[in-house]
């Protein structure tokens, strides 16, 4: 297997959770409530966490001399590899929760998968992502049920969400060579596989929420590729710009 | 300002608390110790309040089991329980077993 493939398939899974993570720390302080402030942030935390090892792998794979902090801050959108759906700006609470529940149940499909990796680094990250997976999509699955079988009004925001934000998760399914080659090697996990138990989990919760899985139509794509929506560049220029600024800074 | 003025006269009737209902938290030390009182969370279901109660409590490994109960089901005492509830009984020596001897070999803490 040819390690740019397995290069491209490191940045995407650091990414997803770099560029999820970030969104997802824009709430830092503007949490609905202490706890869930507190809650959102220990999420964000724990998929920047996540990021920071898988992007220090992709560095190691690449023999560049890039390092996590290199590609996090150093790399343009174009070079990202994250998928659409989550550089989408963070919009209300109930869009949050439910993006976070969507790509959750995803996250912890794709990673017990990847405990089983020939790459023994990459079987360690799965392992601790797994534990911190299982319990964001048991959050996040609470308050879908919460908000989709509350209020008239939060009922009507979690629906819009979902509306929303359907037509952006057949991205995280689609396998191209990449995903196909490092499949094949035993390092990786083909996200077409994934489709079905995901579509399962994430139905039987929508369900108890009283919420309408919207109708399968076309779904956007591009971030496994570098196209990305005009979103991620105002993303990156907030979250690049200290370590641009003050190169090699320390504190 | 006027706006200030506004919100401020409206914080001073609101009641104290709009929050969600009020959880106590009880966490279990690694090692098998009892549950301690940690603190308090708010939370809108019991579930709720076990993941807030995780969030806040035990994110460093100070927990292995955690409790939550609704603080309005707590009975406690009142400052004014002080005197009958809490006198020591100095005078009544049975309740301190000191005078008994310790065996040999046992370890007098």
């Amino acid at each position: 297997m040819s390690d740019p493939a397995l290069v491209s398939y490191l940045l995407r899974l650091g990414d997803d959770r770099l560029v999820l993570g970030h969104r997802l720390s824009e709430w830092c302080g503007h949490g609905p409530i202490l706890e869930e402030d507190i809650a959102l942030t220990n999420m964000s935390l724990d998929l920047i966490g996540e990021a920071a090892l898988l992007l220090k792998l992709a560095g190691e794979q690449e023999g560049k001399g890039r390092d996590e902090d290199a590609l996090a801050y150093f790399r343009d959108a174009i070079d990202f590899r994250n998928a659409l759906m989550l550089e989408l700006p963070k919009g209300d609470f109930g869009f949050t929760i439910v993006r976070q529940f969507l790509f959750s149940v995803f996250s912890l499909l794709q990673m017990e998968a990847l405990q089983r990796s020939k790459l023994d680094a990459l079987a360690g990250i799965a392992a601790k992502t797994v534990k911190e997976s299982r319990y964001h999509v048991r959050h996040c699955a609470q308050w879908v049920i919460t908000l989709g079988d509350g209020t008239d009004e939060s009922h009507t925001r979690a629906q819009h969400a979902l509306d929303d934000l359907w037509r952006y998760t057949g991205e995280l399914f689609m396998a191209d060579d990449i995903d196909r080659e490092v499949a094949a090697a035993g390092i990786g996990v083909d996200p077409s596989t994934l489709i079905e138990p995901w579509q399962a989990q994430v139905g039987e919760v929508f369900i108890r929420a009283g919420l309408t899985v919207p109708k399968a139509g076309y779904m956007q794509r591009g971030g496994r590729e570098g196209r990305h929506t005009e979103h991620l560049g105002h993303m990156l220029a907030e979250m690049q710009i200290v370590a641009r600024s003050h190169p090699g800074a320390t504190w | 300002m006027a706006e200030n003025t506004r919100s401020n006269q409206h914080q001073a009737t609101a009641p104290a608390d709009t929050q969600w209902p009020l959880w106590e938290v009880f966490v279990q030390p690694p090692k098998g110790a009892p549950h301690e009182h940690a603190g308090s969370v708010h939370a809108a279901t019991a579930e709720q309040a076990l993941q807030n109660a995780r969030d806040v409590y035990s994110r460093r490994g100070e927990a292995v089991s955690i409790w939550v109960v609704p603080s309005r089901l707590i009975t406690a005492s009142t400052p004014e329980d002080m005197g009958p509830f809490f006198d020591p009984g100095n005078d009544k020596p049975y309740r301190h077993p000191q005078f008994y001897k310790a065996p040999r070999g046992v370890k007098v803490f």
